[in-house]
């Protein structure tokens, strides 16, 4: 058997986190912003984070498969983009509401919808800035034994189980 | 079914069809292990075209297929299915990596490196990295319905990195 799988990179100051630092529980996720699953995971993450409150601190991590997904590198930059001016979470929330239309102009429109400066945030991604970034997330995944998405760590250590609403929930509390 | 073949053995060669043949029966669209000698080759036996898991396993090694390649690295996918299949499949996928037919004799090369299942007929889910000399360095059979990731992949030929390195320097000594 492979070893146990941890994460190869630590959550740190280069993580989007969700909810309290001084969480007691951590919960990272390595998502594709285009992958239906992750949509699914979206709204149940959503329902757990609403019932731990305080006690969970969620770290989203970017795992796009570009071949497959031709839209979700450039997703996942938007993300990275409307992080850098203090709104990631909110683009995060309106690219999983609306995965169906992930394109370049559609993007755009969510950057207006949550207030960003549209001219610079079109530049931005057009510059591709925070692409490198998203890549290095990548590679960070398959060390960790990323094998798809979404994948789950709990508190460092991959979780393999299933994800719905209880189980996600009743590991998280356990942990 | 044989046992799977481990770290240190010689890769058996062998001689398959590839994706990329039109018509029945062509023969140029033959990839011969051998020929890739002076490479790295990941072999990825899996069950099938079109089921789940390989769907996912085969999309993140697709995604790695320049990662790999960096590391003077071949990946080949291997499973039962017929070329056409193979060809249809990858289309669909938009997969860039060589699937080979290991159609006729049915699964004769999952047999040599001891990864067929003979009651179902499809070989398990199983990695190899050959290095450059046809010496398997690591194998792992995953569970059938589980991903096995890269990690180990990866990993495997940062070490044939190392290692060729230093002898290298060796060399240059």
């Amino acid at each position: 058997m492979p070893e146990e799988n941890l994460l190869s990179v630590p959550v740190g100051e280069n993580d989007y986190s969700a909810g309290s630092k001084d969480a007691t529980v951590t919960l990272v996720e390595y998502g594709d912003y285009e992958c239906p699953h992750c949509g699914r995971a979206y709204s149940i993450i959503k329902k757990v984070q609403e019932t731990m409150g305080d006690k969970l601190r969620f770290v989203f991590r970017n795992f796009p498969l570009t071949q497959v997904h031709p839209n979700a590198l450039h997703a996942a930059e938007a993300a990275e983009i409307a992080g850098k001016h203090s709104k990631y979470w909110e683009m995060h929330d309106v690219l999983f509401e609306n995965q169906d239309a992930l394109d370049d102009e559609s993007l755009k429109t969510y950057a207006e919808q949550i207030e960003l400066d549209a001219e610079k945030f079109a530049e931005e991604l057009e510059n591709d800035i925070f692409e490198e970034k998203v890549r290095a997330d990548f590679m960070g995944g398959v060390e960790s034994g990323v094998n798809g998405t979404p994948t789950f760590f709990i508190n460092g250590a991959r979780f393999d189980q299933s994800w719905d609403y209880e189980s996600l929930l009743e590991a998280l509390e356990n942990a | 079914m044989s046992e799977l073949l481990k770290a240190g053995e010689t890769a058996p060669d062998f001689t398959l069809p590839s994706h990329v043949g039109e018509n029945a029966g062509d023969t140029e669209d033959k990839v011969m292990l051998s020929d890739l000698r002076g490479k790295n080759v990941i072999l990825v036996f899996y069950p099938a075209d079109w089921s789940a898991v390989c769907g996912d396993q085969l999309s993140l090694y697709n995604e790695l297929l320049p990662t790999f390649e960096k590391q003077n690295a071949v990946l080949l996918g291997i499973s039962v299915d017929g070329q056409f299949c193979h060809g249809a499949f990858r289309e669909n996928r938009g997969y860039r990596m060589t699937l080979l037919s290991d159609f006729e004799p049915k699964g004769e090369v999952a047999k040599k490196y001891g990864v067929y299942r003979n009651g179902d007929g499809f070989s398990e889910r199983a990695l190899f990295v050959i290095d450059k000399n046809g010496v398997i360095r690591w194998s792992y059979v995953s569970p059938i319905g589980i991903n096995p990731g890269a990690k180990e992949i990866l990993q495997t030929l940062k070490e044939i990195q190392i290692s060729e390195n230093a002898e290298g320097e060796k060399a240059n000594a």
